[in-house]
């Protein structure tokens, strides 16, 4: 330490100027302007190689701004101190935006990034402020976090934080990828005092059945929370993953000016924000001076910290803007250019997806942006993007990995666009996911048989194709690990899949007509011969009209290593057609049979019996999805009693009533959520269950006018640490 | 026991008796191709257990609102499980490749009313003209008071009238243009009231 300390020394006179102690933790704001928010914080890797940490901007310059570290040495006083200073310009009073971290003994430790994360305070401070622990617990600690964060798997991270204190402090300072499945299951302030080093978040909102438009778009799940109780709390962030949230423009503001890290967007199923809200993610990269700042510091040694300019212009920048299935609702003259937003030179892009982008996009500056994003491996287009398009994009990018092809239709000039768009196939070496084919003209289909080989993940699931047409491409692809189709390629179409992919590991077959009484195309027949050919299937989403026991008997036997069975006969209450018997059969050999399954969707006409097959057999079970099933309440008893690990069930149209929902009291703790709407559910019968259960959070949504009061349409019911929410909708009546 | 299994088999013969007896869920307005007693609140599976509770009544709303019989396009909220996402998604290429009235997927669009607290998304498509749109809008937002009183007949419906947004953004009264071409540029509904909607008519 001392030699560091004497060559910081050193270099601070030789930079001159005033300098100024900050706290680790602390935020400091430039009064003189208000623009450059510094935000002071330690590496986690500090004390293997001691490098400056924080560097500070001296108002709009940005050279000669630099940062170090000392330690006062005597006694091992722990506080650690950082000098920041302006060596250009009149000094400016800076002035701490946050107060600096606490060093009061508590169960936790407080205040930001610097007074506990290695165990540094328990130094004991011969300046008197009382010792955290004894020394050799310090020691201890400290090896725990080295040693724990190699963990990765959350849940054997949240077994580990159980063994006791000291283990829980350790854990919760080295987890950096935090997921909530539930956003509120906790509140944002709880989780942000648990975890101070979060660099990675999955959020979850909404209930699943939202998708399918059974929970009115006023119910809540909104970001803004969350992102307020971050944004001082976790300046490492760099990915944020959302689900089903609701995420304003100004949400995407907020994110894009608080989390100086930040790299990964991914947003899926959400819904709330326009494309200005993507060009302000777009554009944030550009003008984010003390985002590249913090990008500069790590890279530095004390040797290098002059050099700003020249890592200036490869700051970090956005690495993936991933949004999947979201509703972006824009009008389209009120649309936002935000692919022109994207900062001029190279980029450090890998990832963008936008198919879901209702509106078109500047095709020349997707273009120009492709081009300079030499690290781009993914880009899945939107379907205004036509073939002639997608043609110079690949050209363009020729290393893409992952490729979502827009229309992959002509427009207007078709001859040129297919040959040009046959040549960037065959040149192609990289491609390994296909997806698109939102206009596809089957004569265009032969043109990506040159990647077939090498494909393992095709969706066409947008693409109308007959199983002629699929034939010729669907051969080459002996590779291919995860297929979408539309059951237009009937059973015939997926007895060639069968034949031909044989590590095909998902399957999912959506239907062309998704009504009720529509033809169905693909069957029994088809899912017994992908069983046949399919062995290594772990997950399968099956969409049809016409279904038998025996076929999914067979499937149970043949595809052993189903992890996910989620089968859709979407005539309702429809029973085997061959024999006209329910379903029963076939779902609990699937139960028995797939000792790996953690996932179920059920369908068809179900009796008991089918539940009493789940209850007993489903012991990994974590997620059911049950609708029009059932006779009575014993079916909710067999599941709520017999699987231990069911995590998320949903239910609806089932008559299953208040005694079915009291079956499963001593369970619902170990739930995320249990969805019951259109059943036959009483205010009685939940009031009693949020009376047993006070940590559970039983909300009754009544969005349809006109029911009786005691009756319940829709129960959405889930564990809590704090209770009830406050931004609950009026229609929202919390029990 | 005893199912009554001869009302599960898919002949042909059955295939009106299952459609006659399946329960339909679908909101008011909803076309009717046959021509059925009201059966809105027994489903298929109760015909056949009377052991368990011959009296079924569900608890679901939706089914209360068949005034009329179903039609067999008449879609329950939500199932198929498909995303409405993907469902417009087909929208365009379905007018091409089938007849439209034919069972095409849904068109789904929001739907907000003046100091209502929640939208609705519904899908305008599988009401045939004005008048089961408008009746179907009555139902779902009649809890919120806008003068409209069930017996008032003609006169109760002028307290509020239907806007929809088009594709060029403009706010238009619904009623004006043929249902078709109504349904293929309606991007978003508004119910508002009758005085603000005299300003739109005279706009237009």
């Amino acid at each position: 330490m001392e030699g560091y300390r004497r060559r910081g020394r050193d270099e601070m006179k030789g930079g001159g100027g005033a300098y100024y102690r900050a706290q680790i933790g602390e935020t400091w704001v430039d009064s003189a302007d208000q623009r450059s928010d510094v935000q002071v914080f330690r590496r986690p890797d500090w004390e293997m190689d001691c490098r400056p940490t924080t560097v500070v901007p001296s108002g709009e310059e940005l050279r000669g701004n630099r940062g170090g570290r000392s330690r006062t040495a005597a006694g091992g006083v722990a506080h650690e101190e950082v000098f920041i200073w302006n060596c250009v310009g009149p000094p400016s009073v800076l002035k701490p935006l946050i107060p600096p971290p606490m060093k009061e003994v508590s169960e936790m430790p407080a205040g930001g990034e610097g007074d506990g994360g290695k165990g540094l305070q328990c130094f004991p401070d011969p300046g008197g402020t009382a010792p955290q622990m004894p020394f050799f617990d310090h020691i201890l600690e400290n090896v725990l976090e080295n040693v724990l964060c190699f963990l990765t798997s959350r849940r054997d991270r949240n077994a580990a934080s159980l063994v006791c204190k000291s283990w829980y402090r350790a854990e919760a300072q080295t987890r950096i990828e935090l997921f909530i499945g539930n956003c509120y299951a906790v509140s944002p302030s709880r989780a942000v005092g648990r975890f101070r080093r979060v660099r990675s978040l999955v959020l979850k909102g909404k209930p699943r059945f939202a998708d399918f438009n059974l929970v009115p778009l006023e119910w809540g799940a909104r970001l803004t929370p969350w992102l307020t109780a971050m944004a001082p709390a976790y300046p490492c962030l760099e990915q944020i993953c959302l689900k089903r949230m609701t995420v304003a423009d100004d949400d995407l503001f907020l994110l894009a000016c608080s989390f100086p890290r930040f790299r990964d967007l991914s947003l899926i199923c959400c819904d709330g924000f326009t494309t200005a809200g993507l060009a302000i993610i777009a554009e944030n990269c550009r003008y984010g001076i003390h985002l590249s700042i913090q990008g500069i510091s790590d890279r530095f040694t004390t040797a290098g910290l002059y050099q700003f300019e020249s890592w200036f212009s490869s700051t970090r920048n956005l690495r993936s803007l991933d949004l999947i299935e979201n509703d972006v609702e824009d009008d389209e003259d009120e649309a936002v250019d935000w692919v022109s937003m994207f900062p001029p030179g190279n980029t450090c892009l890998e990832s963008l997806v936008f198919d879901c982008v209702a509106c078109p996009v500047n095709f020349e500056a997707l273009a120009s942006l492709v081009a300079r994003s030499p690290f781009l491996r993914r880009l899945r287009v939107n379907e205004h993007i036509s073939a002639g398009h997608l043609c110079q994009l690949m050209a363009r990018a020729p290393q893409i990995t992952d490729l979502g092809t827009g229309s992959f239709a002509a427009s207007g000039d078709a001859d040129d666009a297919e040959t040009a768009l046959e040549s960037a196939f065959h040149a192609s070496k990289s491609l390994s996911c296909l997806s698109g084919f939102r206009g596809i003209a089957a004569e265009y289909l032969h043109i990506i048989r040159p990647v077939c080989a090498h494909l393992t993940s095709l969706n066409f699931s947008y693409a109308l194709i007959s199983p002629q047409q699929l034939s010729p491409v669907i051969t080459c692809c002996p590779n291919l690990e995860t297929l979408w189709v539309l059951d237009s390629v009937g059973d015939d179409g997926l007895q060639m899949v069968a034949a031909s992919c044989r590590k095909l590991k998902k399957l999912t077959v959506f239907p062309l007509e998704a009504t009720e009484d529509s033809e169905g195309s693909v069957s029994d027949v088809g899912l017994i011969a992908i069983s046949a050919g399919c062995r290594k299937l772990r997950s399968i989403l099956y969409f049809c009209q016409r279904m038998t026991n025996n076929a999914v008997v067979t499937m149970s036997q043949n595809c052993q290593e189903l992890v996910v069975f989620r089968l859709c006969i979407m005539g309702r209450h429809r029973p085997d057609h061959l024999t006209g018997e329910p379903m029963d059969e076939g779902f609990g050999a699937i139960v028995k049979n797939c000792k790996n399954l953690t996932r179920l969707a059920v369908s068809g006409l179900l009796t008991d019996v089918a539940f009493a097959y789940i209850g007993k057999y489903g012991k990994l079970l974590r997620t059911l999805s049950v609708a029009f099933a059932g006779n009575t309440d014993l079916s909710l008893r067999y599941l709520l009693q017999g699987c231990p690990r069911l995590q998320k069930l949903e239910i609806r149209d089932c008559p299953f009533g208040d005694a079915g929902l009291l079956s499963g009291i001593d369970h619902y703790y170990n739930m995320r959520f249990l969805w019951m709407s259109s059943c036959r559910l009483s205010l009685n019968g939940c009031e009693e269950v949020a009376r047993a259960l006070p940590r559970m959070v039983v909300e009754v949504i009544k969005d349809m006018p006109g029911i009786e009061n005691d009756s319940v349409h829709k129960l959405y019911m889930y564990r809590s640490l704090v209770g009830p929410r406050n931004d609950a909708p009026t229609f929202v009546n919390i029990l | 026991m005893e199912r009554g299994r001869n009302l599960y088999t898919t002949d042909d013969t059955d295939q009106n008796l299952i459609k006659a007896t399946e329960l339909r869920l679908g909101l008011p307005g909803t076309d009717e191709q046959l021509d059925r007693p009201s059966r809105g609140c027994k489903r298929m599976m109760e015909a056949t257990s009377e052991e368990n509770d011959p009296t079924v009544e569900t608890t679901s709303n939706e089914y209360r609102y068949q005034e009329s019989p179903p039609s067999a396009k008449a879609q329950v909220v939500g199932w198929p499980p498909i995303r409405s996402y993907r469902k417009n998604n087909f929208q365009s290429r379905w007018s091409e490749t089938k007849e439209a009235a034919a069972g095409a997927p849904g068109i789904y669009v929001k739907v907000s009313m003046d100091g209502a607290p929640y939208l609705r998304k519904i899908d305008i498509n599988v009401y045939q003209s004005y008048e089961k749109l408008r009746e179907a809008l009555e139902d779902m937002f009649k809890c919120f008071s806008l003068g409209y009183s069930p017996g008032a007949g003609s006169g109760g419906r002028s307290n509020y009238a239907v806007a929809y947004e088009d594709k060029e953004g403009d706010w238009m009264l619904a009623g004006d243009v043929p249902w078709r071409m109504f349904i293929s540029s309606c991007k978003r509904l508004r119910i508002m009231r009758g005085s603000e909607a005299k300003g739109l008519s005279s706009n237009s």
